[in-house]
């Protein structure tokens, strides 16, 4: 044991000045507070190599575990990427700062209509960037299903009892109940948020599991026949198996964006714009794009991608015209977060 | 002079528990008996008779039961024919139950995702074999076997330890007066053994009681068990009042077994270690 | 016949411990990213292990936090110990319980509990908060296993020692310490490895751009693990168990592990 010991001593001791002392990094820091998974790392890397900012970089799973992190202050990030919703609950809690867009002219390749989704929850376009969109659709497995799966209907359907994978976050989830009931996502009406409530209990027995991004690896290993899934995934996980088709259910469904933006107490605005403005640069968004395989709003980017059938996939870059029922979260007050939340509660708890 | 200067050794110990084992938890019991505006209020505590958190509470408390009494019940024989292998190899025995925690918690209770799936491991080999096959990950019972697997070593050493101490002599005592077997084990053995057990229960239900890892990764997040109604409010809800009020509920069952602990281990003999 | 059937229980308990091991190596030779698809045989993500800074930087905070709380839990809990035994017998209940409530209390409640503590002390989330926290869930298991050694102390030897000239520090030194170290070193290692292990306290310690393996891995579960983590815990597990091995079985180290023990 002693011996054990003193092996992990001197280890400790022989790696820490290897690695505490690469200080090349004359422009400061930056804070990056992002989605798992949501940058490629070799962009961190030449982003620090060419504008000599230290990137602090960490990773959050969803929104809502996002949010009180940072309203709580202990941590001092520069640049968070949150969701649509969650920006306006930002912008009306006073936590983000307006950009400097003569800092950010690669905004410029972002495609117009983009910002103008924005202005939804960010009205006047001051506050964020687009960094990647998609919808909110079901993956299911061809081999494994009686019929094409068309509708969020299917996920009521007792004969895919334990095949079917569903989103573990309140918005999303609910989301699915409301369409299936033909309400809108965003209501607040509590009779209608009852009634879907009562769905997702009639469905719960129905349900395998509920997953944020494990989805992902289940269908790829043939655990369920059908599962709720962000568009992004669906190229990545088509290409693992090829059994696998994405929908958009014909009832309807969520259109989201999740956008850079700087934070009021930001200690490194300047790098953090330069950061945002890096992220638009083309390569470097087909990069990203490349690696998350999530649409990017980058109109310059796109037109970069060699695979003609990625850059004009159906379900990488959806014609959201021929759409008519497809909505933005929109953030629905502290009360409204509650209410979802103590409903979402019941729902999980049966 | 000698015993002034040793009493003076605990001073780093003593402020260091009082400014981080006996503040933070009064904050918790602040944070839990207050509401937003800083009233005081007992409706945090008292939320846990809602049907939401009790049902939590209730199914949290039977599956932590039933993987402490498989774990002690798969755990005492172990530890007897540990206590009885031959000096030589024994530190060795005891490692290897050390030996896995080097591996990550959570890459452990990962893999058992792996072995445990509809279409994982240990189903493919039964497929294999043409035998039927499991339906348990993303059930209760999936939970309880996360459960067995990473406390099971909470229960081996402490029973392990105090077995180790039993004198052999008391037992070729017994069996001279005519014991036999079985009533040397539960007429000396057992009894003698009772604070070892005590410790590895208390060892094992609580963190079992408290979890919010493990049910969240084999039980597919369908049972919300108290620790993750816990870690909600934290996390997702922000409302840190209500899960500092259900925590002042969880340490009321903590505060009960370590009350049992002490009764019935009183020198601390059946410490894990 | 019992011999075998004793055999055959522990051999099982031994696989159901070690089945999980198995699966991670397995994996960590999986050319797929995915977990759930065999993608083929590869040394790849080995190769690509010792150039991945953030997981490099999570093994240096995660080897320092448990080596720097090891050490100073050791220090205070050892020097608690001893003055513990000396206390009376209400006192000492006291603080023996004190020593209890980090071990018994379920995690979350304390790695909340130092949450709120920081929170309210304006103390900025990072390496040190996380130091903090894993020094106070540390200190209990030193004064665990280093406590039963001074009960077994024979004082006389302490006071012969002081009859003979020698000042109490170095009657400490010359005579309680070598025989207490066994306690002290397992108090270390145990605090070393609960350290290493931890996730849930980490959680809510840790600040911006530090990780350790745990909340590394914690961060990956949802997206699925990144393979080079699975090579990483093989090597890990590899290295821990060979020099066991060598400790244990090679002829001059097996006095020393049972003074260890």
């Amino acid at each position: 044991m002693k011996k054990l010991f003193l092996f992990g001593l001197l280890a400790t001791l022989c790696m820490v000045p290897m690695f505490g002392c690469s200080n090349a990094y004359e422009n400061g820091k930056v804070y990056v507070y992002n989605w798992g998974e949501y940058i490629d790392p070799e962009v961190i890397e030449s982003f620090e190599k060419e504008y000599k900012i230290k990137v602090v970089y960490d990773e959050y799973e969803t929104n809502e575990v996002m949010y009180p992190k940072v309203a709580a202050g202990a941590v001092n990030y520069d640049v968070v990427c949150p969701s649509d919703y969650m920006i306006k609950k930002m912008i009306d809690n006073d936590m983000l700062a307006e950009l400097d867009w003569n800092n950010i002219p690669n905004a410029k390749n972002i495609g117009q209509q983009y910002f103008d989704t924005s202005k939804e929850f960010d009205a006047e376009n001051k506050y964020s960037v687009p960094y990647c969109w998609g919808t909110v659709g079901i993956l299911y497995n061809k081999t494994m299903v009686d019929e094409p799966i068309t509708k969020w209907e299917q996920l009521w359907d007792p004969k895919y009892k334990n095949q079917i994978l569903m989103q573990n976050s309140v918005r999303d989830a609910f989301m699915v109940a409301l369409k299936l009931n033909g309400y809108s996502m965003n209501t607040t009406n509590l009779d209608e948020l009852q009634i879907a409530k009562n769905s997702l209990l009639e469905q719960k027995p129905l349900v395998q599991a509920y997953v944020v991004d494990q989805v992902r690896d289940k269908m790829i290993g043939n655990e369920a026949a059908i599962g709720v899934i962000y568009s992004g995934e669906a190229i990545y996980t088509q290409r693992e198996n090829s059994n696998l088709v994405y929908v958009i259910p014909e009832e309807g469904t969520n259109v989201w964006i999740d956008s850079w933006v700087v934070l009021k107490n930001a200690q490194n605005k300047e790098n953090a714009e330069k950061f945002i403005n890096y992220m638009c640069e083309p390569e470097i968004a087909l990069k990203n794009f490349d690696f998350i395989t999530y649409s990017t709003p980058n109109d310059a980017a796109r037109a970069l991608i060699e695979d003609e059938d990625i850059r004009n996939s159906e379900i990488a870059f959806p014609d959201l015209t021929q759409y008519n029922n497809l909505e933005t979260y929109i953030y629905l007050g502290e009360d409204g977060d509650e209410l979802y939340n103590s409903l979402w509660k019941e729902v999980k708890s049966e | 002079m000698k015993n002034k200067f040793v009493k003076l050794l605990s001073l780093p110990y003593v402020f260091w528990s009082i400014g981080f084992i006996i503040i933070p938890l009064l904050m918790v019991f602040y944070y839990g008996l207050t509401d937003k505006s800083g009233r005081l209020t007992l409706s945090n505590v008292l939320n846990i008779a809602l049907p939401v958190h009790f049902k939590s509470l209730i199914i949290a408390l039977l599956l932590s039961f039933v993987s402490t009494v498989i774990c002690l019940l798969l755990s005492y024989p172990l530890a007897m024919i540990l206590a009885n292998v031959k000096s030589k190899s024994k530190g060795l025995m005891i490692l290897i139950f050390v030996l896995p925690m080097w591996m990550n918690f959570l890459l452990r209770t990962l893999a058992w995702q792996t072995l445990l799936e509809n279409e994982g491991v240990i189903n493919t080999v039964l497929q294999f074999l043409h035998l039927p096959v499991l339906k348990i990950i993303n059930t209760p019972y999936a939970i309880i076997f996360g459960m067995i697997y990473n406390f099971l070593p909470f229960m081996v050493l402490p029973i392990y330890n105090v077995l180790c101490k039993i004198d052999n002599n008391l037992l070729n005592a017994a069996r001279d007066l005519g014991a036999n077997e079985i009533q040397t084990f539960f007429k000396v053995t057992l009894p003698l053994s009772v604070p070892g057990i005590i410790s590895g229960i208390t060892m094992v239900f609580v963190p079992a009681l408290t979890t919010f890892v493990i049910s969240d990764l084999l039980g597919g997040s369908k049972i919300l068990l108290i620790g993750n109604v816990i870690e909600q409010e934290f996390t997702l809800n922000s409302n840190w009042h209500l899960g500092s009020g259900l925590s002042i509920v969880l340490m009321i069952f903590i505060i009960i077994s370590m009350i049992t602990t002490a009764i019935f281990d009183k020198d601390g003999e059946g410490s894990a270690l | 016949m019992a011999n075998v059937l004793k055999k055959i229980y522990v051999g099982l308990i031994f696989i159901f411990l070690y089945a999980p091991m198995a699966v991670l190596i397995v994996l960590s030779f999986n050319a797929s990213k995915s977990r759930s698809k065999w993608g083929g045989f590869t040394f790849k993500w080995y190769a690509q292990l010792l150039s991945d800074s953030s997981i490099m930087e999570a093994l240096i905070t995660t080897l320092l936090l448990a080596f720097l709380s090891a050490l100073i839990s050791t220090f205070i809990g050892t020097i608690a110990a001893i003055a513990i035994m000396s206390f009376k017998k209400g006192m000492r209940t006291l603080m023996l319980g004190i020593t209890n409530i980090p071990m018994l209390n379920a995690e979350i409640v304390t790695g909340i509990s130092l949450m709120l503590l920081f929170i309210f002390f304006n103390i900025q989330f990072g390496f040190t908060t996380i130091l903090l926290a894993h020094i106070t869930f540390n200190i209990p298991y030193v004064i665990l296993s280093v406590l039963p050694r001074i009960k077994q102390l024979n004082p006389s030897a302490y006071e012969a020692a002081m009859d003979l000239g020698a000042s109490p520090f170095k009657a400490f030194m010359k005579v309680v310490f070598p025989d207490i170290l066994p306690g002290v070193f397992s108090g270390m290692l145990m605090a070393f490895t609960m350290s290493i292990d931890d996730f849930i306290i980490t959680h809510f310690t840790k600040g911006a751009g530090v990780d350790t393996l745990s909340t590394k891995i914690y961060s990956q579960v949802r997206k699925g693990i990144d393979p080079k983590m699975y090579a990483l815990s093989s090597v890990i597990f590899i290295t821990v168990l060979v020099l066991l091995i060598l400790v244990n079985l090679l002829p001059n180290g097996q006095k020393k592990a049972k003074q260890a023990k």
